[in-house]
C-alpha cells in the first residue's frame, strides 16, 4: 500500500484526479515545494557572488545538492555535474560541445528510431551542419532494441551512440550496459537520455561507464527549468563552453577570457538557485523511499494495467518489450487518442494523448498518435480500475 | 455539458463516415492543415468557379472532430459562393471561442452549430477549427500553404 506516499503529494490527495501522465511530468511532493518556498522566503540570495553571510549559505546549500546529484548518480566528481534547464538542454549541451571539438566530418551517430525529439533533433541538425550521418537502430514489433541491428552498424565510423534508457512511448529499458560496452569497444562514445529512467530505477554512471547521463527534475518529483548533465571530466575538459556570460569566466580582459573550470564552464548565468534546491528536496526523498519499493510498487501497476487492458479486445498495447517500465502506450480500434483523452478527462483520468514528442516512433508503429498511461509511485490500482473502466466508456460515447 | 454532448451522434457519424473524402480531378485551390501538438493532418482540394465552390474533397488523419468538422464542412460549402464560405468560416470560428454570437449567427450556421459544445474544451478548438483555416488559406492564396493551428 502507498497511502503514505500519497499523502506526501498535496495536488494527489486534495483531487479526485487520476493523474496517470508522470512520464510527462511528476507530481511534487510538499517537501519539494516547501524547501523551495522556505527558501524564496527566509534565506533567498545569489550564489557564488555575495560576500554576506546570507548569500554564502545560499552558495552552501546550492553546492550541497550538486553532491547530493552526484551520489544519486554515482559519479565521480562534482566536476562532472552541470545543472541545466532539463534534459532537452543538456543534450543540446552536449550536441553543441562535440560539434565544435569532437566530430569529424563523415562521422557516424547513431540513434534508435524511437528517441525523443529531445535526443533526436539535436544529433540531426548537427549531422546536416557539420556533414555528419546519423542512423536509426531499429526497435523490433515489441519494442525491444534490434541488438543484432546495432551490431551491424556499429562500425569504427560511429563516434557516438545517443540513446534513451527508458523510452517514452514504449516503455522499453534498453540494455544501455551492453551497448555501452559494445559502442566503447569501437571507440564511440555514449549519451544516454535518461530522463524517464531516474525516477524509476537507481542509475550507476561509473558502473555504466556511460560518457553522458541526463535527465530533468521535474519527471523526478522535482520542479520544472532544471536537470542535470553527467559528463566525464576528460571529455567535458574538452568541450568548448554553450553559452558565455557572467558566473563561467575565470578573467576576462578586452582581448581574452578564461573559462572557469568544470562544472561552472557550463553554467553561464545566474543559475536557477531556487530550482536546484527543489531538486536536492526531491532526490532526498525519492532517496529516502528508496528504489526497491518504487520498483516493486510500480511493477505491480505495470502488471496489473497490462493484464487488465489485455481483458479487451478493442485495446492494443504498443510496447511489450520484456523489460519494461511502467509506461504503457495504447490504441483503442479506431478511436483517436485525443478523443480518448478528452472522453477519459470528463471521469476525471489524465492520460497523454498524441506523438509524445517522438513522431519517428510513431511512423514506426504505424500510428498517428497513441494514448499513454504512466504510473508513478502515488498512483494505485485503484485508479487503475478508473482507467479501465474509462476506456470501456470511452468505447460507448464512440459507437 | 457532458462529453456525449461533445460527441453527438452526427459527429460520430462523419467520423465513421467523412463525405466527400476524395481527391478531386480538377482542382483550382488546394491547402494543408495540421496541427503538430496532436497530429491533425489533412489536405483540402476545391474546384472553384466563377466565384463559386463547384466541388471539393479532403483527405487525412486525425480526432474525430476534426475529421467530422471536415467533412460536414465539405457538404455544406458545396455549391456556396466563394465570399459566403468566408464569412461562414468567420462565423464558425466566432462560435467556437466568442460568447457574443448573435442568434442569427447561429442560425445563417445551420448544422454547423452542433460544433458549438467544442468550446466548453479549448483544447480542442483548434481541432474543429482546423479545416475551415485551411481553406481559407486555399482560397486567399493564389499558391496555398501549410497552415498550422497550435
Ligand atoms: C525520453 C525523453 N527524453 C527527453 C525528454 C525531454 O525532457 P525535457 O522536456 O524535460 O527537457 C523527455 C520528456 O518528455 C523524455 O521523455
Amino acid at each position: 500500500m502507498n497511502d503514505d506516499l500519497r499523502a506526501k503529494f498535496p495536488l494527489i490527495s486534495n483531487s479526485q484526479i487520476a493523474y496517470l501522465d508522470s512520464a510527462a511530468t511528476a507530481q511534487k511532493p510538499k517537501i519539494v515545494s516547501d524547501t523551495m518556498y522556505e527558501f524564496l522566503t527566509k534565506e533567498n540570495a545569489t550564489v557564488h557572488r555575495g560576500v554576506y553571510g546570507l548569500s554564502q549559505r545560499a552558495t552552501d546549500r546550492y553546492d550541497a545538492v550538486r553532491e547530493s546529484v552526484r551520489r544519486f548518480l554515482n559519479a565521480k566528481s562534482t566536476r562532472e555535474i552541470v545543472f541545466v534547464r532539463g534534459t532537452t538542454e543538456a543534450i543540446n549541451l552536449v550536441a553543441n560541445g562535440l560539434g565544435k571539438a569532437y566530430f569529424k566530418p563523415g562521422d557516424e551517430i547513431l540513434i534508435s528510431e524511437v528517441e525523443h525529439h529531445a535526443n533526436f533533433v539535436p544529433w540531426q541538425q548537427l549531422a546536416n551542419s557539420n556533414g555528419l550521418v546519423l542512423k536509426t537502430i531499429p526497435v523490433n514489433d515489441i519494442g525491444e532494441l534490434d541488438m543484432t541491428a546495432f551490431e551491424a552498424l556499429l562500425t569504427t565510423n560511429v563516434k557516438l551512440v545517443a540513446i534513451a534508457h527508458i523510452s517514452n512511448v514504449l516503455g522499453s529499458i534498453f540494455p544501455v550496459n551492453e551497448i555501452i560496452k559494445k559502442a566503447h569497444a569501437v571507440g564511440a562514445k555514449v549519451l544516454i537520455d535518461g530522463a524517464q529512467a531516474v525516477s524509476h530505477m537507481p542509475v550507476d554512471v561509473q558502473a555504466l561507464d556511460c560518457d553522458f547521463y541526463c535527465f530533468s527534475g521535474h519527471k523526478l518529483y522535482g520542479p520544472t527549468g532544471i536537470g542535470v548533465l553527467y559528463g566525464k571530466e576528460e571529455i567535458m575538459t574538452k568541450m568548448p563552453p554553450y553559452q558565455f556570460g557572467g558566473d563561467m569566466i575565470e578573467s576576462v580582459t578586452l582581448e581574452e577570457t578564461t573559462f572557469a573550470p568544470l562544472p561552472e564552464k557550463f553554467e553561464a548565468g545566474t543559475p536557477a538557485v531556487v530550482e536546484v534546491l527543489g531538486l536536492g528536496a526531491a532526490i532526498d526523498f525519492v532517496t529516502e523511499i528508496g528504489f526497491d519499493r518504487i520498483h516493486a510498487h510500480e511493477m505491480d501497476l505495470l502488471l496489473y494495467a497490462t493484464a487488465a487492458l489485455k481483458q479487451n479486445p478493442r485495446v492494443d498495447i504498443i510496447g511489450e518489450a520484456r523489460n519494461k517500465a511502467s509506461v504503457i502506450s495504447f490504441i483503442l480500434e479506431d478511436v483517436h487518442p485525443h478523443d480518448i483523452g478528452t472522453i477519459l478527462d470528463d471521469k476525471g483520468i489524465a492520460i497523454r494523448a498524441g506523438h509524445h514528442c517522438s513522431q519517428p516512433a510513431m511512423l514506426r508503429f504505424g500510428v498517428s498518435a497513441t494514448a499513454r498511461a504512466s504510473f508513478a509511485i502515488y498512483n494505485t490500482r485503484d485508479e487503475v480500475d478508473r482507467l479501465i473502466d474509462g476506456i470501456n466508456f470511452v468505447l460507448e460515447v464512440m459507437t | 455539458m457532458s462529453v456525449r454532448n461533445l460527441y453527438q451522434q452526427m459527429i460520430l457519424d462523419h467520423n465513421k463516415n467523412p463525405r466527400n473524402f476524395k481527391d478531386l480531378e480538377l482542382v483550382t485551390h488546394r491547402a494543408h492543415g495540421k496541427n503538430p501538438l496532436c497530429g491533425d493532418d489533412y489536405f483540402v482540394f476545391l474546384h472553384v468557379d466563377n466565384g463559386v465552390v463547384e466541388d471539393i474533397g479532403f483527405k487525412g488523419v486525425g480526432c474525430a472532430i476534426s475529421k467530422s468538422s471536415a467533412s460536414i464542412m465539405t457538404t455544406i460549402i458545396k455549391g456556396m459562393k466563394v465570399d459566403d464560405v468566408l464569412s461562414m468560416k468567420d462565423d464558425f470560428i466566432a462560435l467556437l471561442t466568442r460568447d457574443d454570437v448573435s442568434e442569427e449567427q447561429k442560425k445563417n450556421l445551420g448544422r454547423l452549430s452542433i460544433f458549438e459544445g467544442v468550446k466548453e474544451y479549448p483544447v480542442r478548438v483548434k481541432c474543429a477549427t482546423l479545416i475551415w483555416r485551411a481553406l481559407e488559406s486555399s482560397l486567399l492564396l493564389e499558391q496555398s500553404e501549410t497552415v498550422c493551428t497550435e
